[in-house]
């Protein structure tokens, strides 16, 4: 007895096969080059992640031309303070040397961002100024120098 | 202040309590509640076609071939919803082409189309194999063509191979019903799995879905078979609603005690996120998760289904009594979807505070593109009654 | 196979199955065969990455140290050009106070980039702290779990990155992720987060947080090397993750961390 096999069947198991080849030859067309290369992931894209440029050049950049307050920050107690945590990012400034391109902030609030009082602060990590008592109507650095703020400006 | 980030300065200002700065807007809006609802509709429209079927349940015959259709209509925008809420749509192929092994939202793009291509297309293939060889000698012009290609050329009709479309058909209706099952279960497991929110992390979310697909696809099959009806001028069978009803009763309990029993396990467990998630259901979300999905979606109905089992009203009151039945549950069941997806977002991961959601009218996230989508699968049920009428299909001896 | 010399028959039978490898080898060269085995390559993921050779960062911020400046949260945004707006950060801080009657209070107005003013009195006071958050890189990354389409990733580094090129912008990852930390970019339109400065990083900078933190309150480093400032950190002092009961393998690592922080 020969073996009945149903013509729809065989017509779909054609349609089924043209399918799914089709996806898999447009799927080999689409998937990126480096994708899987390290895991499932477009590999390029760790070189895209490490393209953006910098906007913070980091502090030894600033003290390759800003040697005299290197100096001067390392005999006090902001030594352990970067230039651009205060002065912004500084790598326009780093390649133009314009110094337009460089944040100078003054004003009390900029100074109690940090030494403001705070219950959250601990006692022991800054130094905390009641602003609302401690000469009022002064800026901070018509007294203190920002980069060796206890010499105190005569 | 850019007028773009208006509304988020908006719901800012109406946050309460604390939130992640990065949680004011909402990520998931009212498309991805239209995407569960619809495969609901899908999964249960589909178990309500294959009850008839595989055991043999002769009574809901008049309803097969439309909850197939109803099934397929739905099911064709199904994914629509989630590709158009995605800010990048062009790139919405990467799912089928590098598909993620661990996420559960890459492997249902392959639960989708197993269910699309492997179960509905060819469940209802083998059905209408017969009657569109017939059609499409009996037809002139495009339509004799039209059906000619939807035979796939294969025109033979002799009683063997006739008899081979019923045995293959009833194959994939019982591979079916698991695909139904794991279809809405896996929608359920999307959100059932994140870990990160305790309102959607539960092991019970994928058969809290399922059942609440079920109750949902029951509904809109026993209400589109009402409508069709009625616009036919056919005379509504009320034994076909008794016995739809029948089984709407009895997935409707199963659906609330699972829910129940959900409810009961997080209020007994009283988690970490238990204080966050008290205040949300008694609060934002009070009208539709007590309101909606409880009274009107699942209370309401429950009484008067239980009414119509024990008596038997007048036959225009019970017709009456089904079709509003129907809708309710519909409006339960889209309540619901609208609590799971909505109100995991409403409140902080910090469990500290709630941001708020309001839907806007129009643009790629509104209710105007939600409604569209809920819409055009009854465009499409139409267009495919036209095409392929159950009611036209060559009669077949047993 | 067995290299001592065999029966003709054995041969025989070598010849033709070296025969069928042959032409089994061929077909698997067409064209389909090439996208299929390449299909399996990547479902089942390339191997991860096991390159002794490189960092792996851990991070650890040391709440006693930290002021509340801001600084951190500021430049943040400026060296990863995320929006000025209050609803995008990438880093933030977050100031918890407990109060003497035992509710917590927790704040962090425009991310803390403008400073914090204290808005509970010091007599009500039990205790205050400042929290910064970000990126946890974790190892076991809900995140990463989630993308549909391997558009986020664990560098070899250790580092969690998304590929701004790839993304679908699904939104997955941001309900995934328990800390808040990734958010959709408002003109990019694809997910963004912590990349731990990935750029910086390698040009052999610190990341930017870290560049400005006044009071050293942020550190990163190399967890294999067990003799890194991090390591050393580390087992020196008595840290934690956050949400350790969801295993998400958190890298960053707090010190003082006090049972109010989520």
């Amino acid at each position: 007895m020969k073996l009945y096999i149903p013509p729809q069947l065989t017509r779909l198991a054609l349609a089924f096969a043209i399918f799914i080849s089709l996806f898999l030859v447009l799927r080999h067309f689409l998937v990126p080059d480096t994708f899987g290369q390290y895991g499932h992931y477009r590999g390029a894209s760790l070189i895209d992640n490490a393209q953006p440029e910098i906007h913070y050049a980091g502090q030894q950049a600033c003290f390759e031309c800003h040697q005299d307050i290197q100096d001067l920050k390392a005999q006090d107690v902001h030594s352990e303070i970067h230039c651009e945590t205060c002065h912004g990012p500084g790598q326009k400034h780093v390649l133009s040397g314009e110094s337009s391109d460089i944040l100078k902030p003054t004003g009390r609030e900029f100074c109690g961002l940090c030494h403001a009082m705070n219950a959250a602060k601990q006692k022991n990590a800054v130094f905390q100024v009641d602003l609302k008592k401690h000469n009022i109507g002064k800026n901070c650095i018509e007294c203190h120098n920002p980069h060796q703020p206890w010499e105190m400006k005569k | 202040m850019e007028p773009h980030y208006q509304h988020l300065y908006e719901i800012l200002a109406n946050a309460q309590g604390y939130i992640f700065p990065n949680e004011i807007d909402l990520q998931w809006g009212i498309l991805i509640v239209v995407y569960p609802f619809i495969t609901g509709l899908v999964a249960g429209a589909f178990i309500l076609a294959s009850l008839e079927r595989v055991f043999k349940v002769k009574i809901l015959k008049p309803t097969y071939q439309i909850a197939l259709l109803t099934a397929l209509s739905f099911l064709l925008v199904a994914t629509m919803p989630l590709i158009s809420h995605l800010s990048q749509p062009q790139r919405a192929y990467e799912i089928m082409i590098t598909p993620h092994s661990s996420s559960a939202m890459a492997i249902f793009g392959f639960v989708y189309l197993w269910y699309l291509m492997v179960v509905l297309l060819l469940e209802i293939w083998f059905d209408y194999r017969h009657s569109m060889v017939v059609w499409s000698n009996e037809k002139k012009g495009v339509m004799k063509w039209v059906y000619k290609i939807l035979t796939l050329g294969v025109s033979d009709i002799s009683p063997r191979t006739v008899k081979w479309d019923r045995k293959l058909g009833y194959i994939i209706t019982v591979v079916g019903i698991p695909s139904a099952f794991i279809l809405h279960g896996y929608v359920g497991f999307i959100f059932g799995s994140i870990k990160a929110n305790p309102w959607w992390s539960t092991p019970l979310m994928p058969i809290i879905f399922l059942f609440s697909a079920m109750v949902s696809g029951i509904s809109l099959v026993m209400l589109v078979y009402m409508v069709i009806s009625h616009i036919r001028k056919k005379v509504i069978d009320v034994n076909v609603l008794d016995a739809i009803g029948k089984y709407l009763f009895f997935v409707l309990i199963l659906d609330f005690t699972l829910e129940g029993l959900d409810q009961i396990q997080r209020i007994y467990e009283a988690e970490e996120s238990f204080e966050i998630i008290k205040l949300l259901v008694s609060g934002k979300l009070y009208l539709t998760l007590f309101v909606a999905q409880g009274l009107v979606g699942t209370i309401i109905p429950l009484i008067t289904l239980a009414f119509l089992q024990f008596y038997k009203h007048k036959i225009k009151l019970r017709k009456t009594m089904y079709f509003i039945v129907s809708i309710l549950v519909l409006i339960g069941v889209y309540s619901m979807r609208w609590n799971v997806v909505i109100g995991g977002q409403l409140f902080s991961k910090s469990f500290s505070g709630f941001t708020s959601f309001k839907v806007g009218l129009i643009g790629l996230d509104g209710t105007l593109m939600a409604a569209f989508w809920l819409v055009l699968p009854i465009g499409i049920l139409a267009f495919l009654l036209w095409l392929l009428p159950p009611w036209k299909m060559v009669e077949e001896e047993e | 196979m067995s290299q001592s010399t065999s029966a003709m028959g054995n041969e025989k039978i070598k010849s033709s199955r070296r025969k069928f490898l042959k032409s089994a080898a061929t077909l698997a060269g067409a064209t389909i065969g090439y996208s299929w085995l390449k299909s399996s390559q990547v479902l089942l993921f390339a191997a991860e990455p096991k390159d002794e050779s490189l960092p792996w960062y851990g991070i650890v911020i040391d709440i006693e140290k930290c002021i509340g400046c801001g600084s951190c949260a500021k430049a943040c945004k400026k060296e990863n050009d995320v929006p000025i707006e209050p609803f995008f950060f990438r880093t933030w801080i977050e100031q918890y106070t407990v109060k003497n009657d035992g509710s917590v209070n927790i704040v962090s107005p425009n991310g803390g980039i403008d400073g914090f003013e204290q808005t509970v009195p010091d007599e009500d006071i039990f205790k205050s702290f400042f929290v910064p958050k970000m990126c946890n890189h974790c190892s076991k990354s809900p995140c990463i779990q989630v993308c549909p389409v391997g558009a986020t990733y664990d560098s070899p580094e250790g580092v969690v990155l998304i590929d701004e090129k790839y993304c679908i912008g699904c939104r997955y990852c941001v309900q995934a992720c328990p800390y808040g930390c990734r958010f959709i970019h408002p003109v990019k339109k694809v997910a963004n987060k912590c990349t731990l400065c990935y750029h910086r990083l390698k040009k052999n900078l610190t990341p930017a947080c870290m560049e400005v933190c006044p009071t050293g309150a942020r550190m990163y480093g190399n967890l294999r090397d067990k003799n890194s400032e991090l390591v050393k950190f580390l087992k020196e002092h008595t840290t934690q993750v956050l949400r350790p009961n969801l295993n998400t393998g958190a890298k960053l690592y707090y010190n003082a961390l006090s049972s109010e922080v989520r």
